[in-house]
């Protein structure tokens, strides 16, 4: 199978739909004649014209809302957020709007639209430009969450998620677009709210979702070292949360650790926690245990956004303290 | 247009006569159209005036609840501008939408059941008051955030734009509106865009207790030092309702021709509180009087009648079938079925 970039894996998916599907369209800040702040768009101009890829001001409440208006008239567009945090700016427009207008209009509106937007700390960004709402985002009914953690999940969610006649926010790790993966020529889709058994094992399930399942993984690795056989799990969905696909797992393993790279309060693995704890306490040899990065704002300086941001030691200090692993 | 206290309503309302642009000649020919039915256009504020007070009613038994925001008074605006309109061209409206919705020609049975919250509403007793919705219609909202109709308005347009239509939206929005962000977001977004979008503002002149002139830079009289960001502008009379009409008509006519946004000021003002909630401590009754007395659902079947256009008893008539148009309404909305419990789950996603 080929290898790919995770940017390079988005920018196909995008690039299908634009090429399919006539009303698909991008709107975005810099999307345009800069080629995206994380290039994924690059090129797209030239190749689709300026009534497809359409840079805008940065008016975020206006393009999103811009956006929510053209779905709501049957158009598929795909906006962009240069960064997750700015769509702080257009809360109103994402909940009050996109969410809402299906329900309260009695199911007579539909909002085909996708939402992408880089998450994520890990890039000494600072405050502002390194947070992780996908999570406050996924509590919201009437819109889909995804955040895929490799190329190959990033291309079929992204896939899905164009063809999706919901809205549907793509989190895209911002720490990943250069992170390489097999994705093949064949076409392939992922369906949005199934998790995915990543690494099958039967003593410890370790459940993250996007940029946190590298600290999950780099944990597997150091815990099977130590002759431990290890699951993971990726949820790529956090709105439907797939919620059986981690029962099952536990009830095999009997122990887990839930893996947040987001801010550990209030993250979706306190939603996971809690769902566990009511109807898998039973099969647990130990307390749920759950990792997040520390509550704090994220720093600029690179060795305190390291000791904030979770990583592997997390993972295992974790798996140690609850279950002497 | 300076003026800016209270007791000056009358010279403003006196004031507000159509002009563009800064250009003094009066706009619109105030001589009656031969084109225009103007019994349609009694009849459907008419309609408005009464659906209203029948709401009003039923609030106070409790039939109705949430909140209630009545369009009385201001249904020479609501009226004029979208009569102006084709079938395939979108409105957007506030929470103030019952009288955009009737407009539009929306069922007044499924508006009042939605009202009551029965099953048979137009949004199945899932939206309320605040959130008509009738696609069929074309007629995309009732919204109930302050402004965050425009950027939806101007993405309705941007498809229309993109489908190569002449088709065109228009957004109505109150003075309250004017101070949000996404306010001056979407008339810049519009402009640098060229959206088939009419910015239609309704200037009531009150943003619930708030007298526009207390929290606005620049007082009551948005036109025409009002930003729109290039957006060619007018003021009309909401009071006139054959005024809003030919303001609309003219904006809409450029807006098919390809000029990009439009924006229509209408001076208007709501005769009752923001919501059945509120006590109007807020202004003196004086001002309430003043406007009352142009009230457009007694003023215009008086000139038709005295210019021969119309006889007494063809408004009587009018009258008469209206009342119990909404008479029906509230009987149906009352016979309707309550949603079923299992209708929770339905609509959220597709």
């Amino acid at each position: 199978m080929p290898e790919i970039l995770f940017r390079e894996a988005l920018k196909r998916g995008l690039q299908e739909a634009l090429e399919n599907d006539p009303r698909v369209f991008m709107m975005g800040e810099d999307i345009g004649e800069y080629g995206g702040a994380y290039a994924v768009t690059d090129g797209f101009l030239e190749k689709f014209g300026p009534e497809r890829i359409k840079d805008t001001p940065i008016s975020e409440q206006a393009f999103v809302g811009a956006g929510i208006g053209a779905a709501a008239a049957g158009l598929r567009p795909i906006v962009e957020f240069m960064s997750i945090s700015f769509s702080l700016v257009a809360f109103d427009q994402i909940v009050n709007m996109a969410a809402n207008l299906r329900y309260m209009s009695g199911g007579q509106i539909n909002v085909p639209m996708v939402i992408r937007a880089p998450t994520g700390a890990g890039v000494q960004l600072g405050a502002t430009h390194s947070q992780s709402f996908e999570t406050w985002l996924a509590e919201v009914p009437g819109i889909k969450v995804v955040c895929p953690s490799n190329p190959y999940d990033a291309l079929g969610l992204i896939r899905s998620a164009i063809k999706d006649d919901n809205p549907v926010i793509v989190a895209e790790p911002a720490l990943l677009y250069g992170d390489k993966g097999n994705v093949p020529d064949e076409y392939y889709e992922i369906e949005l709210g199934k998790a995915d058994v990543s690494r099958s094992g039967t003593d410890i399930t370790l459940v993250s979702y996007g940029y946190g399942m590298r600290p999950v993984n780099s944990a597997a690795d150091s815990l099977e070292e130590r002759g431990h056989s290890v699951e993971t799990i990726d949820l790529r969905s956090l709105n439907p949360l797939d919620i059986e696909t981690v029962l099952t797992s536990i009830q095999k393993t009997n122990r887990v650790v839930l893996v947040d790279s987001a801010r550990r309060t209030g993250g979706v693995m306190a939603e996971v926690a809690a769902e566990l704890q009511q109807r898998a306490s039973e099969w647990l040899d130990g307390p749920i245990m759950r990792v997040g990065s520390i509550d704090v704002p994220w720093p600029y300086n690179r060795g305190l956004e390291r000791e904030v941001l979770t990583d592997a030691g997390d993972v295992l200090a974790a798996a140690a303290e609850g279950y002497g692993m | 247009m300076a003026s800016s206290t209270k007791s000056n309503a009358k010279s403003r309302s006196q004031s507000s006569k159509p002009s563009r642009n800064g250009d003094s000649a009066p706009l619109l020919n105030k001589d009656l159209p031969s084109t225009v039915d103007h019994l349609d256009l009694f009849k459907m504020m008419y309609l408005i005036r009464q659906f209203e007070i029948a709401c009003g009613e039923n609030y106070s038994k409790g039939l109705i609840r949430g909140f209630l925001h009545l369009y009385i008074g201001q249904e020479a605006t609501g009226v004029g501008a979208v009569s102006g309109l084709r079938e395939d061209d979108y409105i957007v409206s506030h929470y103030r939408d019952h009288g955009h919705a009737l407009a539009r020609g929306m069922d007044v049975n499924r508006v009042m059941a939605e009202l009551f919250g029965r099953a048979t509403g137009t949004s199945k007793g899932k939206g309320g008051s605040m959130h008509l919705f009738d696609v069929a219609k074309r007629f995309m909202g009732g919204h109930a955030i302050v402004a965050g109709q425009l950027p939806l308005a101007a993405g309705l347009a941007l498809a229309q734009q993109y489908q190569k239509t002449d088709a065109l939206t228009m957004c109505f929005f109150g003075d309250g509106s004017t101070n949000q962000g996404v306010y001056h977001e979407t008339l810049n977004l519009a402009a640098i865009w060229k959206l088939p979008l009419l910015f239609f503002l309704e200037n009531n002149m009150y943003g619930m207790g708030s007298s526009i002139e207390r929290v606005r830079a620049g007082g009551i009289d948005f036109y025409p030092g009002i930003a729109t960001y290039g957006i060619p502008a007018l003021e009309v009379d909401g009071m006139d309702v054959l005024a809003v009409k030919e303001a609309t008509d003219v904006a809409v006519g450029k807006i098919r021709n390809g000029e990009g946004p439009q924006f229509i000021e209408a001076k208007t003002f709501r005769f009752v509180g923001h919501s059945l909630a509120d006590g109007q401590k807020y202004r003196g009754q004086e001002e309430v009087k003043e406007w009352e007395g142009r009230d457009p659902v007694l003023t215009f079947p008086a000139k038709l009648i005295e210019m021969g256009v119309v006889t007494d008893k063809e408004i009587a008539r009018i009258k008469t079938e209206v009342d119990e148009t909404v008479a029906k309404s509230v009987d149906f909305a009352e016979q309707s079925p309550e949603p079923d419990l299992s209708q929770i789950y339905n609509d959220v996603m597709v």
